[in-house]
């Protein structure tokens, strides 16, 4: 139907108009890029990883039943194996002996795969940091796209997170400097697991992802009554 | 029940057994019982199975870590000052080495009784650290004991599978020790205080800056 006519005007190497897509959209012709549909496909089917570490995991169960129905976004799989899953709620403390197994299981996933960060101890070890036996924050290990804090963080925390997990990918160019990393030749998707050493992980961290935050403990640390 | 007369039944039972009853002054008055470790398994047998006492239920075991310790206290002493021989009061200090401790509290579920607090000291905190396990006394005992060897370094001679329990093969401290020293992860601490920020500062003045 009039294929010379519909060509006029359309730049077909450039990206597609804005404007041009909505005339067409009202005149019952749906266009569409490839990035937009592969995005589409990415975030709305994030299937998370089925496994809780603490409290934190209770609320991220909550978030998937009827009253919260985590469903409604696309994430009321849980798969039970890694293999199949594109997202890790890392929910609750992650002590030292379980942190290996943590990022073992990171590493058997897929890619394009992201992780959520939920609640104060999987962030900073949280209540227990100055425990013997627990890793202070995930990031240590593993690369985080959305933290929550929280303690534990209400189930629309998790839904808040979660949507803001699906709106960074949305917005992810599959070209150019932004695209996301399963699309990087010689970026890693795999990460070096710990071991036990005589006292503690080792390493206790991976310096490739995770540098300690720079503090002034000049000021940090002046907490002393003042003279005034 | 009085721990009193339950000490001297064991004594008049178990041939051979030193008792000590370890009083506790506080209001609560719960006194124990301090086994020695010869003896605990057949004192513990007798607690269990003995006809007035039964107690069936092992409901909790712990640790404790004692160390070595100064004890002051104060001597009156005669001297002589100045030619005269008055008593003056000196402070004579002595040295308590340190020791392990295991603490078993049990119950009777049967006759709905107790507690009764068992106690058991090792020789010191390095290389005598053997008490016997109370694991087939009391089945409840299993994990616990465990947890001790793991968490204050209680070796129970007996038990069927003595390995660590929160921590790895491997790990060789002992967290719960007081003299534990934990690993240097406290790189970032957002407000730092007291031993954080001593340890803050530390690492400050090694990485230069910061």
């Amino acid at each position: 139907m009039g294929g010379e006519k519909a060509r006029v005007g359309v730049d077909i190497k450039g990206p597609m108009d804005e404007q041009l897509k909505a005339e067409l959209s009202k005149q019952g012709i749906f266009t569409t890029s490839l990035q937009e549909l592969y995005n589409w496909g990415r975030k709305n089917s994030l299937w998370p990883l089925n496994f809780g570490l603490a409290c934190c995991a209770i609320e991220m169960i909550a978030a998937t039943m009827a009253r919260y129905d985590m469903a409604r976004f696309g994430a009321e799989v849980f798969r039970p194996s890694p293999r199949q899953a594109d997202l890790m709620i890392v929910a609750g403390t992650v002590t030292k002996k379980m942190a290996p197994q943590v990022i073992r299981l990171y590493n058997q996933m897929p890619e394009p795969k992201y992780v959520i960060s939920m609640g104060a101890c999987a962030i900073s070890g949280g209540p227990f940091k100055q425990g013997y036996n627990v890793l202070k924050g995930i990031d240590r290990f593993i690369p985080v796209d959305v933290y929550i804090p929280g303690c534990p963080p209400r189930p629309e925390a998790l839904i808040d997170a979660f949507m803001t997990l699906q709106k960074m990918i949305d917005e992810q160019h599959l070209t150019g400097a932004g695209r996301p990393r399963h699309l990087t030749a010689g970026r890693p998707s795999e990460f070096p697991v710990p071991e036990f050493g005589a006292h503690d992980l080792e390493p206790a961290s991976n310096p490739d992802i995770w540098q300690a935050p720079l503090v002034q403990i000049s000021t940090a640390g002046n907490d002393e009554p003042g003279d005034d | 029940m009085n721990l009193e007369t339950i000490k001297a039944e064991i004594e008049a039972n178990v041939p051979g057994c030193r008792l000590q009853l370890v009083t506790n002054a506080s209001p609560c008055a719960q006194h124990s019982l301090l086994l020695d470790a010869e003896h605990a398994v057949s004192v513990a047998t007798y607690l269990r199975d003995a006809a007035g006492l039964r107690f069936d239920f092992c409901s909790n075991v712990t640790g404790i870590d004692w160390p070595q310790r100064e004890v002051s206290e104060k001597v009156k002493v005669k001297k002589l000052v100045d030619g005269v021989e008055t008593e003056v009061d000196e402070v004579k200090k002595t040295i308590v080495p340190g020791y392990l401790e295991a603490v078993y509290h049990l119950f009777s579920m049967e006759l709905k009784h107790g507690p009764v607090t068992l106690r058991m000291c090792t020789q010191d905190r390095e290389t005598q650290v053997h008490l016997p396990s109370l694991m087939y006394v009391w089945r409840s005992a299993d994990l616990q004991e465990r947890e001790i060897w793991d968490l204050y370094g209680i070796i129970f001679d007996g038990h069927h599978d003595l390995r660590r329990l929160l921590m790895w093969e491997g790990f060789v401290d002992h967290p719960m020790r007081r003299d534990y020293v934990d690993p240097d992860d406290f790189e970032y601490e957002p407000t730092a205080h007291d031993d954080v920020l001593r340890r803050a500062q530390l690492h400050a003045a090694e990485t230069g800056g910061q």
